[in-house]
């Protein structure tokens, strides 16, 4: 009964207007981002009776040949985006699967050759996970520390590469914090040693430009939820020349040329495809656009005593930014912005009460890792959204820092690390 | 993850938060908790010659329910005496509070914020733990 009382407060705050605010304000477009109209528009068509709703593989009448016909449109869409050509193409239930498919697909495929893998500490969950079970089949894996800012320790990566590596997975755009990685420079490293190169692209369509040749890349996991598309709806761009070869991991009817076996979803796939045509489109634009509001928010709060950026300021993507206020707990903060909404590296607000692996990768301390927010900005981000936001953060930041017991042996000149917690 | 109304208005209303002067005599200090596990209280209470709790503060850096229980805390020791707050459980807290289990290790911190600062304030007084007050008073 408790739970159910807690659900509908919740439902009372959904929102409401103040000027032209939505409140609560979204800033997590790195959770998530609603479909643009315009995507949701396009996949309604492919839904009834009306619409497309053929099985894309009945090769025997027209409702099946619209349906491919549509599809076939969609990975064009995607293709392009990349710089792909739209065979090299799978259809998945997202970027977690496509992870899944790649990192297994090809660690399987290639066991002869080796059963070593090399990957970051400050990748997504997907592919850790994937490294983990893969580890308990046999597998070796190597898991590289970033370097404080974030990027890719160049020389601790080409010592980790070994005779048997078989596939690296490093991402191109990381969630957390926003940074980029020098996707190019490791794909020729790659190239060069044969060894497969996975890259789990899901936060990058349509923040940064993407070259699959040019970045020398075998293996890159796509999805739209990040990009204004559909949740439940992902991609596998897999590399034809030279060939990039894998074991299946789900079976039956041989879809996506043996390598991804299930009926096709029309609208989904529809919905990638355009929200994945406006983001090459649009990207140029909407990159400025979100530039000049992150700038604005960094603006407003970095005269804040102690507060520290996450992640390198320039080699990062224009709508995140990722800071930690010390001396206040993260969890508690995220409370008290109840008029936005946010994530936080806060040991609290993930189920393990452990703080976030990324930024402790980062050499953050855990107080640091403890004490961050991330906000992250979108297509729908208005300047008024971003100013309400900074004035929430300022007072919710001075109201919790005169709570706070640390921030006062700060301001006593107390050296933290120096003293003796009893901790439980 | 909802917030229960009670640690909302905690939040938005803290009880007591505040400094006493921890070179009080009458004051006894319990800091408990650590910056690496996301949770630091510090609690004081100020004890008259009766041997009962007249004021008490806290500052907690801490999730809304770790502050909440804090908060709690310096409601439920005033007016009582040391002996009587010693009783006080994280159970009572938690119940109070309606923290879901996730949350229950807030309501323990705060129990042990209660027993370091009963612990200091006795310490200052040379009445020592339970078991050495009676060997001093057997001596």
């Amino acid at each position: 009964m408790e739970v159910q009382e807690q659900i509908k407060i919740n439902r009372d705050e959904r929102p409401s207007t103040v000027s032209s605010l939505n409140i609560p304000i979204y800033m997590d477009y790195s959770a998530t981002t609603p479909v643009d109209e315009r995507v949701a528009a396009r996949m309604a068509e492919c839904l009834t009776k009306q619409g497309v709703f053929g099985n894309p593989a009945s090769r025997s009448h027209p409702f099946g040949w619209q349906a491919e016909e549509l599809i076939e449109r969609a990975r064009k869409d995607v293709a392009d985006t990349i710089g792909a050509d739209p065979r090299e193409i799978v259809w998945t239930s997202g970027a977690t699967e496509s992870d899944n498919l790649a990192i297994k697909g090809a660690a399987h495929f290639n066991v002869k050759r080796g059963k070593h893998i090399v990957t970051m500490k400050t990748e997504h969950k997907a592919v850790l996970d994937t490294c983990r079970q893969l580890e308990r089949e046999g597998f070796e894996v190597t898991y590289l520390d970033p370097q404080p800012n974030g990027l890719l320790d160049f020389e601790a990566f080409e010592a980790a590469l070994r005779d048997d590596t078989t596939v690296v997975s490093i991402m191109h755009v990381n969630n957390e914090i926003g940074v980029i990685q020098d996707i190019a420079r490791i794909g020729a490293i790659c190239r060069e040693r044969k060894i497969v190169f996975h890259v789990d692209a899901a936060q990058s369509p349509g923040k940064v430009p993407i070259d699959v040749d040019a970045m020398k890349v075998d293996l890159m996991a796509l999805c739209a939820h990040k990009v204004y598309g559909p949740k439940g709806i992902g991609a596998l761009y897999v590399r034809r020349k030279p060939r990039v070869r894998l074991e299946a991991q789900i079976h039956g009817g041989g879809h996506e040329r043996g390598m991804r076996s299930g009926t096709l979803p029309t609208h989904q796939i529809v919905g990638m495809g355009e929200a994945f045509r406006i983001a090459r489109e649009e990207m140029g634009a909407e990159n400025e656009r979100l530039h000049g509001l992150k700038e604005r928010l960094w603006k407003g709060v970095e005269d804040m005593e102690e507060i520290y950026l996450n992640g390198d300021m320039d080699q990062r993507v224009p709508g995140n930014m990722n800071i930690s206020f010390n001396f206040v707990e993260g969890e508690s903060l995220i409370m008290s912005l109840k008029d936005v909404a946010v994530s936080s590296g806060s040991a609290c607000t993930s189920a393990s009460l452990e703080p976030s692996y990324v930024l402790r990768a980062l050499g953050r301390n855990d107080e640091l890792a403890h004490s961050s927010i991330r906000f992250t900005i979108g297509r729908f981000t208005t300047e008024e959204e971003v100013d309400f936001t900074i004035a929430k953060v300022r007072e919710a930041v001075e109201k919790l820092r005169e709570l706070s017991p640390l921030w006062d042996m700060h301001k006593e000149g107390i050296d933290l690390d120096t003293v003796q917690w009893a901790a439980h | 993850m909802a917030y229960s109304d009670k640690v909302l208005d905690h939040y938005e209303n803290p009880r007591n938060v505040g400094v006493l002067d921890k070179d009080d005599p009458n004051v006894g200090t319990g800091m408990v908790g650590a910056p690496a596990c996301g949770d630091v209280m510090r609690l004081q209470i100020k004890v008259n010659g009766e041997g009962v709790i007249e004021d008490a503060k806290f500052k907690t850096y801490g999730c809304g329910s770790a502050i909440a229980s804090s908060s709690l805390v310096t409601e439920m020791v005033k007016g009582k005496t040391l002996d009587e707050v010693a009783e006080i459980r994280n159970k009572h807290i938690a119940d109070e509070l309606a923290l879901p289990p996730v949350k229950i290790h807030c309501s323990v911190l705060a129990e042990d914020a209660i027993a370091a600062a009963i612990a200091d304030i006795r310490a200052k007084r040379g009445e020592g733990s339970e078991a050495s007050a009676d060997e001093a008073v057997a001596v």
